[in-house]
C-alpha cells in the first residue's frame, strides 16, 4: 500500500475535471504541454488516457466512439485498446497511455507516459 | 475436474473447432488430439503450390507444434486411434493406450479413392492428399520422366500441373469426354483443355484404366482398348472417400459419410463430427469454407452456448492454377426448365454460362474473366430476381456501372505489382503473400491483415477473385443473412423488424432483448442502430449522441489533419451576396486555408480548428444560414441548372423545383448520404442521372429517375416514372426516400440497395400503391417534424458545449 502512495505522490496528479465532464462512452480532450491527451469514460464509468493521436496516421482518437475499453480512430476505424494503447491486431501500433484516476467523481492525470510506446 | 475432450484426426477442420472453442471457452476442456500423420496441422488445399514449387511445405504449416503446448492441448501425433468404447466412453490406440473422454470429436477427414485395378500397389502408384504423396511426387519429379495422373478433375489437373511445373511429361487420363465434368461443361472443359495443352498437358480423354504394369515399380499403364503408355509415376486423384472406418466400427450411424445433424453431432450425442468425414443433410463436402463453419457451430456447442445451427452450404469451385481463371457454381447443366444466357468469345478465352430458371440463377461457370463469378454468386445465394437487369447480366457487374478496373479483371494473370486496392495502395502480391503467411480464408481475415477492400470496397470482387484463387474455394452459407457485425448474429433486417414489432426504443433495449455479445458494441453496430430507431421513432428523440460518428456528433467534417469542415446549405445552389459576403468574413477572420466549391454547388472552408466551430456557425446564421449537412449520413445537397428562367433550352422551372425539394427534405437522416438533383432539360447540367434521386424536366412535365451514383462505382439512375407537377415530384420524393429510410441496411446508398431488392419492387411500392405512397410521404414529413432543427444554431446557442471545448488546458 505505502509502496503505491509513494508512486502516487511521485506521479504529480493534475485535476482535470468531474466525471461527469466526459460523456459515457465518450471522451474529452486535456490540451497539455506533451500535446493532446484524450480522457476516455467507459460504459462502467472507468477512466482513460491515450495521447490523442492514432499510430495509424495521427487521428485524434478523442473523436472516436468507445466501445467495451476500446475506441475506434475516427479516421480510418483503427481499434485502440484503452487500457495499454495498444492497436488490436491485426494492426499494429500504440498509442502512448497516462496515468488516470478518480478520487471521488474529480478526474485526476498525470502527465508521465508510458514507456515503451514510440508515440509519445 | 476439467471435462475431457477428446479429437481424433489432426486437420484442418477439426483444429480450426478448436481454435474457435478456445476463443469462446478456453478453460472449459483438457484436450486431447491423435493425429495419424507426424506432423502439427497444416493446409492441406495448399499442397498443389508445394507441388508446383511456390510454396514449401513450412509456409503451408498452420498450427505448428508450439501452438498445442501453448494451448494446453495434448497433441498425439502419429498415433492412430482403431477403436470407440462408447459405453466407458474411451478411445483405443493402435498400440492399445486408452484415453477417456466426456465428449468426442471425429475429424477423420477423407481418404482418396485408389481404383480397384490389377497393379495399384506398385511403387510408384500414389494419391495426392497428404505432405508424404507431395515428397513422392517431388522425389519422382527428380528422378523420372514420365507421369500420369488418372482423373481429370480439380484435384488430378493441380497435381498434373504441379508435376509438369517439376519438369515431367505429364499425361492425363480421365474416364469421361470432358475434364472436370462436375464443374463445367462442355465449352468451359474445352477451352480448360485447349489451354492446359498449351502448356504442355497431355490428355487421354474416355480411357479406361485397365492395368498398372511393372515388376516393383509402375512402368506402364494400359487401358481398356489395348493401348499402353509408359509411367514412371502414377497419381491416382479420382476422387476422395469419408473416413468412416472407426466410426462405423463404432456403431455410429453411417452412410456415405459419418452422419451428423444441424448441431455436428453423431447418432451418439456425446460425439461430433466435423469436417470431410461428415454427412450432413445429404452431402459430404470437400470444401474448405463449409468444414470452418461446421466448426464454429461445432464449437458453440462444445462451449455449451448452443445457439448455433449449421443449415448447409453452397460451394462454389475455383481451380488453383496460375494462369488460369475459372469459376463454376450451382447447377451448371440446367434441364428442360431452365434457360441459359451465354456469352463467348473464344478468340479472347472469355467464356461465362449463367442458367437460370423464372430470373433466378441456378448456377454459373465462368473461364477467362471470373470477376463476376462473386456477384454472380450472391444473387444466386439469395435468389435475386434479375429481370431488372437481365439484358446486361453476362456483361457483369461492372457493365452496371464501371468499378475503375476498366477490362483488366483477369486477377490469375495479374503481375504481383498490380494494385488492386486504389485506397490502400495494396498489390496482387501483398495480399497473396498475406494470405498465404497469415493463413487467411476469409474476406474479412484479408480485409483486417492488408487493409485492402476495406474502404470503398470497389475492389472486393478482386480481392474475392484473389482469395478463391489462391486458397481454391469460395463459399457462403445457405441463408444470406450477413450478421450486421461481429457484435450479433442478427441481421441488418431482422433487428429492423425487432425494434419496430418489440418497440424497442434504446440501444441498450436493442442488444439486451436480442442478446448482443459485446457489452456496448462497436464502431460498426452502434452508429447503425442508432439511425435505425432514429427512423423507426422519429417523435420520441432517442439519438444517441455517443453512437454516432464524429461528423454526425460535431456537424462538421473530420479532416486528415484532425480539423473540421465547414460548409453551410445554399438552397437548389443558389446563393446571394450577403451570404457570400458573410462566407467570404468568416473565411478571412479565421484565416481559412482552402475556400472551395464543392461537387454539390456549396462553398466549403476547410481547416477550422473544433473549438471555433459554434463561433462560425453563429456568424453563418446571423446571416440565415443554416447547416448543409454535408457531413452526415442524410440528405445532402440538391443541384439544380437555371432552367427555363434562363436557359433558351429550359422547359421547367428547375431551380425552384429544386429549391422545393431541399426545403422538404433537409435536416432527414438516411442510411447513407443522399443527394439529389434537378435539370430543367433532357441536356441535364446538373447531372441528375448519377443521384439518388433526379429529376429531369420535360416539355410534358418532370421525369424521376432514382438509384445513380457518381462515387465508387458509377451507376446511372433507373426511370422511376413521369409525373406532370412539381407537387407530384415533392409526394414521390418524399415517398421514396422515406421507403429508402425505412428499408435499406444502413450505409447502403440507393443504388445497391435498388440492385438488391429491384427497382420493380420500388415501382410497386411508389408508384403503382397509391395507398403506400401517400402513407410513406405521410411518415417522412411526420419525421421531418422533428428532424428539421438547424443543429448549427442549436450550438451556437451553447447545446453540447463539452463537444467543442476542451476538458482542460494544462500549461
Amino acid at each position: 500500500m505505502q509502496h503505491v502512495e509513494k508512486l502516487d505522490m511521485a506521479q504529480d496528479w493534475i485535476e482535470v475535471g468531474k466525471l461527469a465532464d466526459i460523456p459515457r462512452l465518450g471522451a474529452r480532450v486535456v490540451n497539455s504541454p506533451l500535446g493532446d491527451i484524450a480522457v476516455f469514460r467507459t460504459a462502467s464509468d472507468e477512466v482513460f488516457a491515450l495521447r490523442d493521436k492514432c499510430p495509424h496516421k495521427g487521428g485524434p482518437l478523442s473523436q472516436g466512439i468507445v466501445h467495451g475499453k476500446r475506441v475506434a480512430c475516427p479516421l480510418h476505424d483503427w481499434k485502440i485498446h484503452l487500457d495499454s494503447g495498444e492497436a488490436v491486431a491485426p494492426d499494429e501500433g500504440c498509442a502512448a497511455s497516462f496515468p488516470v484516476k478518480l478520487d471521488g467523481d474529480t478526474v485526476l492525470l498525470s502527465l508521465a507516459a508510458s514507456d515503451g510506446c514510440p508515440n509519445k | 475436474m476439467k471435462e475431457k475432450l477428446v479429437m481424433v484426426g489432426n486437420g484442418m477442420a477439426g483444429v480450426r473447432t478448436l481454435e474457435e472453442l478456445l476463443k469462446l471457452a478456453p478453460n472449459a476442456y483438457d484436450i486431447t488430439v491423435f493425429g495419424a500423420e507426424p506432423y502439427g496441422n497444416y493446409n492441406r488445399i495448399m499442397l498443389s503450390p508445394v507441388l508446383a514449387g511456390e510454396k514449401t511445405i513450412d509456409d503451408i504449416m498452420l498450427n505448428d507444434e508450439q501452438w498445442y503446448v501453448d494451448n494446453g492441448i495434448t497433441l498425439k501425433k502419429g498415433q492412430e486411434i482403431v477403436d470407440i468404447d462408447r459405453v466407458n466412453r474411451k478411445v483405443i490406440a493402435a498400440d492399445g493406450s486408452e484415453q477417456s473422454y466426456d465428449r468426442l470429436l471425429l475429424a477423420t477427414g477423407s481418404n482418396p479413392f485408389m481404383i480397384p485395378v490389377p497393379g495399384n500397389d506398385l511403387k510408384g502408384v500414389i494419391s495426392f492428399r497428404d505432405i508424404h504423396d507431395v515428397d513422392q511426387m517431388l522425389a519422382a519429379s527428380k528422378e523420372h520422366k514420365h507421369a500420369v495422373v488418372i482423373g481429370g478433375g480439380l484435384l488430378g489437373l493441380e497435381a498434373a500441373n504441379g508435376l509438369m511445373q517439376q519438369g515431367m511429361s505429364v499425361t492425363v487420363v480421365h474416364l469421361m469426354d470432358s475434364l472436370m465434368e462436375r464443374q463445367l461443361d462442355k465449352p468451359a472443359a474445352a477451352m480448360l483443355k485447349r489451354s492446359l495443352e498449351e502448356r504442355g498437358l497431355h490428355f487421354l480423354m474416355q480411357a479406361q484404366t485397365e492395368a498398372i504394369i511393372g515388376d516393383t515399380r509402375v512402368e506402364k499403364v494400359r487401358f481398356k482398348d489395348g493401348t499402353e503408355i509408359y509411367a514412371d509415376l502414377v497419381v491416382m486423384a479420382v476422387g476422395i472417400r469419408p473416413n468412416t472406418e472407426l466410426a462405423k466400427k463404432s456403431g455410429i450411424h453411417c452412410e456415405r459419410g459419418v452422419v451428423v445433424n444441424d448441431t455436428l453431432q453423431t447418432f451418439d450425442p456425446r460425439i461430433y463430427a466435423v469436417g470431410e468425414c461428415v454427412q450432413h443433410r445429404g452431402i459430404a463436402y470437400g470444401l474448405v469454407a463449409p468444414l470452418f463453419e461446421m466448426g464454429k457451430v461445432c464449437a458453440n456447442h462444445l462451449a455449451k452456448i448452443g445457439i448455433g445451427r449449421y443449415e448447409g452450404s453452397m460451394t462454389s469451385t475455383k481451380l488453383k492454377v496460375t494462369g488460369i481463371d475459372l469459376f463454376s457454381a450451382g447447377d451448371f447443366t440446367g434441364d428442360e426448365n431452365t434457360e441459359e444466357l451465354v456469352f463467348q468469345d473464344a478468340a479472347q478465352g472469355v467464356y461465362r454460362k449463367l442458367v437460370v430458371q423464372e430470373n433466378r440463377i441456378k448456377g454459373a461457370v465462368m473461364y477467362g474473366d471470373t470477376i463476376d463469378g462473386a456477384w454472380y454468386f450472391d444473387l444466386m445465394r439469395d435468389e435475386t430476381d434479375i429481370s431488372d437487369f437481365r439484358n446486361n447480366i453476362l456483361f457483369g457487374q461492372a457493365h452496371l456501372g464501371d468499378s475503375g478496373h476498366g477490362d483488366d479483371n483477369r486477377v490469375a494473370q495479374m503481375a504481383d505489382s498490380a494494385e488492386i486496392c486504389g485506397c490502400n495502395g495494396v498489390c496482387k502480391g501483398d495480399i497473396v503473400q498475406a494470405i498465404g503467411d497469415k493463413k487467411l480464408f476469409t474476406l474479412e481475415d484479408v480485409r483486417a491483415h492488408t487493409k485492402a477492400s476495406s474502404s470503398c470496397g470497389s475492389c472486393t470482387g478482386l480481392v474475392e477473385s484473389l482469395l478463391a484463387h489462391t486458397v481454391g474455394g469460395d463459399y457462403s452459407v445457405a441463408p444470406h443473412l450477413k450478421p450486421m457485425c461481429g457484435c450479433t448474429e442478427r441481421s441488418h433486417d431482422e433487428v429492423r423488424v425487432t425494434i419496430k414489432d418489440q418497440e424497442l426504443k434504446s440501444i441498450r433495449a436493442v442488444m439486451d432483448f436480442l442478446e448482443w455479445k459485446t457489452p456496448d458494441g462497436c464502431s460498426k453496430c452502434r452508429p447503425a442502430l442508432n439511425y435505425y430507431l432514429v427512423c423507426a421513432w422519429p417523435q420520441e428523440g432517442l439519438d444517441d449522441y455517443q453512437s454516432r460518428f464524429i461528423n454526425e456528433r460535431a456537424h462538421a467534417n473530420i479532416q486528415n489533419d484532425g480539423t473540421y469542415s465547414v460548409i453551410p446549405r445554399m438552397w437548389g445552389g443558389g446563393t446571394s451576396p450577403k451570404e457570400l459576403r458573410a462566407i467570404a468574413d468568416v473565411a478571412e477572420e479565421y484565416k481559412v486555408k482552402t475556400v472551395h466549391v464543392t461537387g454539390g454547388q456549396r462553398i466549403a472552408l476547410y481547416g477550422l480548428k473544433k473549438e471555433e466551430l459554434p463561433r462560425i456557425w453563429k456568424r453563418l446564421s446571423d446571416a440565415g444560414m443554416v447547416s448543409g449537412h454535408a457531413y452526415g449520413k442524410a440528405l445532402r445537397t440538391v443541384k439544380t441548372c437555371v432552367g427555363k428562367e434562363w436557359c433558351r433550352f429550359g422547359t421547367q422551372d428547375s431551380t425552384h423545383l429544386g429549391i422545393e425539394l431541399e426545403k422538404m427534405t433537409w435536416g432527414s437522416w438516411t442510411p447513407h448520404k443522399f443527394k439529389m438533383a434537378a435539370s430543367g432539360c433532357p441536356r441535364n447540367c446538373a447531372e441528375a442521372t448519377i443521384k439518388d434521386l433526379g429529376v429531369v424536366c420535360v416539355d410534358s412535365g418532370y421525369e424521376i429517375h432514382v438509384g445513380g451514383n457518381g462515387g465508387v462505382k458509377v451507376r446511372a439512375t433507373d426511370l422511376l416514372c413521369n409525373v406532370s407537377s412539381e407537387e407530384e415530384v415533392l409526394e414521390y420524393t418524399a415517398a421514396f426516400m422515406q421507403l429508402y429510410r425505412e428499408e435499406a441496411h444502413y450505409l447502403e446508398r440507393t443504388a445497391p440497395w435498388i440492385e438488391r431488392v429491384g427497382l420493380t419492387y420500388v415501382k410497386e411500392r411508389i408508384v403503382e400503391d397509391v395507398d403506400a405512397r401517400k402513407t410513406l410521404a405521410e411518415r417522412f414529413l411526420h419525421s421531418q417534424k422533428f428532424a428539421q432543427v438547424d443543429p448549427w444554431k442549436e450550438r451556437a446557442e451553447g447545446v453540447d458545449e463539452h463537444e467543442f471545448v476542451p476538458l482542460k488546458k494544462v500549461s
